[in-house]
């Protein structure tokens, strides 16, 4: 008895530790090593269609064949460079406007009194949580030709026809921004709420106009806020697959797009996981950054 | 106190407020709608949503995703509560850094990669363990794999505020350390479980990505059958669908938000009764 209590005292916070790790790493992060290794294979003709990398043969020597083809042929296709390129400028230019945006709002929200932020912060939330796949939807049935935006400025006689959005770049680009956002807005609250308002009182009494107050205080203070911000709508960007394929056209071919394309249409599963391994080195970067940044604000 | 901002900056708040809504509200408009186009008002009518009763597709399709629904909430809510537990209590372990890297990775993981390395890690388990078949479990395990980061990151954030006193008085008292947690930090963090798992809900109704990929034949949820609908063009139907969506999940995160506010009511009240 004293023996197990005395395990259990040492040991028994693995019990609580295990469950969860084991799960992540089994379900989480084994799958990428296993896409990784998956992207060496070659396209075989059986199920699963890709052949093993590893083999023993019959006088156990152990047999490595690593297939890089697949990562060359990235390089050699056109389609897979300029998709990333594109979804990087969409990407990129869809969280400038997000922040253009999203800042003025949340600077609005924290100056708000603590009863009308907790109502502005759920309204900012609720669809923080709605399906990206029905508010996607819901944009489409503004922005098609019938839809309320062209009969509306139709009727004022803002136009004389119907402006074509759908199936267009500025569909793909009102789109990201009118999903993101919410992700924009919620953590540039978080940092502008704590931001220290005696500080611009100081610089009001300094003789600082606020616009000067703006720029050296409130704007470096809160970059942390920016940050986090703009690459929880910049990294999901990239990979969106909804709105380019609902509201775009065929020249918007985002990589998110492609991955799918490549796995559902080819069925190239090799090739598929090199493009969704080689995506996920070019977002290790933005990845570190906001992990950096929002462990800072957890810790502030 | 607090300066409010000028009017300028408040007009922003309130197009970007409208911009966020107007969508939403013209899609439940225009489930009412009695004309079968969708661009011109014919009427009130209920009928597209009678019309969804009757239909087989979607009706499964709902069955599907409510059942994934409860099992992923509760198993993502104990999974998500002992991964804050040791990220809070346990200051070093082997593997902190791993699990804290783990909880936050999904939260920007692309999807699209999410879902098709999970579903290559299904299928080579699948051919090797003859388990798990594709469609419920693999859809299961797949959004519990997501859904757990943001129950740990709710949770995590609530424990770290959590008044120990009591916790230790218990153990002073004889308690063992686990007796002592749910006797008295457990129902102090009760509204924090009971909105993570709400939240948890609402995510994996609403997930079409990672469900594509890792579902087999056979297994539709709701977003995809609503997805391949919308592919071929906007319907009156799937308007009414997408309404009773909505109102689903704003009724969730509403009532989770109303959790939390009262929990931290709650905690203000004892603080102010400690304090007299």
């Amino acid at each position: 008895m004293s023996i197990r209590s005395g395990w259990l005292r040492k040991h028994g916070k693995w019990l609580i530790i295990l469950p969860p790790l084991l799960y992540l790493f089994v379900f989480f992060l084994i799958p990428f090593a296993y896409a990784f290794r998956i992207s060496l294979a070659d396209t075989a003709l059986h199920v699963p269609p890709y052949s093993d990398i590893l083999s023993v043969t019959r006088d156990s020597h152990i047999n490595l064949t690593l297939n890089l083809g697949n990562f060359k042929y990235l390089f050699a296709d056109r389609v897979y460079g300029l998709a990333y390129l594109y979804s990087l400028k969409t990407a990129f230019f869809s969280t400038l406007i997000c922040l253009a945006i999203g800042y003025p709002m949340a600077y609005a929200i924290a100056r708000s009194s603590k009863s009308a932020q907790s109502i502005l912060l759920l309204i900012i939330i609720l669809p923080f949580w709605t399906s990206f796949l029905l508010r996607v939807y819901a944009l489409e049935g503004i922005i098609r030709e019938t839809g309320l935006l062209n009969s509306s400025l139709l009727w004022l006689g803002l136009i004389h026809e119907p402006l074509q959005i759908m199936r267009t770049t500025t569909a793909v680009y009102l789109g990201i921004i009118y999903s993101y956002l919410p992700f924009m807005v919620l953590p540039l609250f978080a940092t502008l709420e704590k931001l220290d308002r005696s500080l611009l009182e100081a610089a009001a009494d300094l003789g600082s106009p606020p616009w000067r107050a703006f720029i050296d205080i409130t704007l470096p203070l809160s970059m942390p806020g920016v940050i986090a911000g703009s690459m929880l709508v910049f990294i999901p960007a990239i990979g969106e697959f909804v709105i380019p394929t609902l509201l775009g056209g065929p020249d918007n071919l985002m990589i998110g797009r492609v991955l799918w394309d490549e796995f559902f249409g080819n069925r190239d599963w090799p090739v598929a996981s090199a493009v969704a391994i080689a995506f996920l080195v070019l977002l290790v970067g933005p990845i570190a950054v906001y992990q950096h940044y929002s462990t800072k604000q957890i810790e502030a | 106190m607090h300066e409010r901002a000028p009017w300028s900056l408040m007009m922003v708040l309130y197009l970007g407020i409208a911009i966020l809504y107007i969508p939403i509200f013209v899609l439940i408009a225009y489930s009412f709608n009695a004309s079968s186009l969708v661009s011109v008002w014919g009427g009130f009518s209920t009928a597209w949503y009678a019309q969804l009763l009757h239909n087989d597709q979607v009706l499964d399709a709902a069955w599907l995703s409510l059942r994934i629904g409860v099992v992923v909430s509760t198993g993502s809510v104990i999974l998500g509560t002992l991964a804050a537990i040791s990220l809070v209590r346990f200051r070093d372990f082997r593997g902190r850094l791993l699990l804290t890297g783990m909880v936050n990775a999904p939260l920007v993981m692309p999807e699209i990669i999410t879902g098709i390395t999970q579903l290559l890690l299904f299928v080579a388990m699948l051919h090797l363990l003859a388990w798990p078949h594709r469609g419920f479990t693999t859809i299961v395990i797949a959004h519990i794999a997501f859904c757990t980061a943001y129950v740990t990151i709710t949770v995590r954030s609530r424990l770290q505020t959590a008044d120990r006193s009591l916790e230790e008085a218990a153990m002073d008292l004889g308690s063992g350390p686990v007796r002592a947690f749910l006797d008295t930090t457990l129902p102090g963090i009760a509204p924090a479980l009971a909105s993570s798992w709400l939240l948890s809900f609402t995510l994996s109704l609403d997930d079409l990505v990672i469900s594509s990929f890792v579902s087999g034949p056979g297994a539709s949820t709701l977003p995809m059958v609503i997805f391949s609908k919308v592919k071929l063009g906007v319907s009156p139907d799937v308007n009414a669908l997408a309404s009773l969506i909505i109102c689903a999940v704003g009724v969730c995160v509403v009532l989770a938000g109303y959790l939390m506010r009262r929990g931290a009511r709650q905690r203000q009240l004892d603080a102010q009764m400690a304090e007299t």
